[in-house]
């Protein structure tokens, strides 16, 4: 699916969620319901970063929540692919993730169809003719009265 | 007279406490939890040394979303 596609319906089914954009590893951005989508990648793109350095070593870190007053902005991370959101203040946190995670699935980018040796077309199968319809067999005549 | 003007400052000052109470609750609140591949959270509050970098970033971003 399209990523602006996929963001558009995460923001109408989420009422939760403020603003959205996904982008990739080098920062690119994917889609974005922000007109400024590049600043919204960069910042959470160093966000991501910042909060990677917090426990090195480790297993890598695939989602952050942080909540401040003013809201809360959510990150979840699948392979190549980034999407950071912002919600209101004391969301439902398993809800969202839950919608950003569906929302990066149906972003991922499809693999490439196979090219498939074109198969000689098939001459379009001859008509019956119709069959010969059959003489009406005719009415037994009803024999006049005798009377 | 004394009564109701006693009354209504003792509401309002109430009405006072509680909103500085519930506002220093959500400033409390704030924390940054971190969710790692094989199932291990972190959950940093407010002035935590992970969470004193990570909770002005996020605020950054939020007002950068308000704004535009």
């Amino acid at each position: 699916m399209d990523a602006q596609q996929a963001l558009s319906d995460l923001t109408e089914i989420s009422s939760q969620i403020e603003a959205a954009v996904v982008f990739d590893d080098k920062g690119k951005v994917v889609g974005s319901t922000l007109p400024e989508g590049d600043a919204f990648a960069t910042s959470a793109a160093e966000l991501f970063a910042a909060a990677e350095e917090v426990r090195t070593g480790g297993s890598p870190l695939t989602q952050l929540e942080i909540s401040t007053g003013e809201g809360s902005v959510f990150l979840v991370r699948d392979g190549k692919l980034t999407i950071a959101a912002t919600t209101a203040p004391a969301p439902t946190v398993g809800l969202v993730f839950y919608d950003l995670k569906s929302a990066l699935r149906s972003v991922k980018p499809k693999p490439r169809p196979r090219a498939k040796p074109a198969a000689p077309k098939k001459p379009p199968a001859a008509r019956k003719p119709p069959a010969p319809k059959k003489p009406a067999a005719p009415r037994p005549r009803k024999k006049p009265d005798a009377t | 007279m004394r009564r109701s003007a006693a009354a209504i400052v003792g509401v309002a000052t109430g009405m006072l406490i509680g909103a500085a109470f519930v506002r220093r609750r959500a400033v409390n609140a704030e924390r940054a939890d971190l969710y790692f591949e094989d199932g291990s959270m972190l959950s940093l509050p407010n002035g935590s040394p992970g969470a004193d970098r990570l909770i002005p970033l996020a605020r950054r971003i939020i007002g950068d979303s308000h704004r535009s």
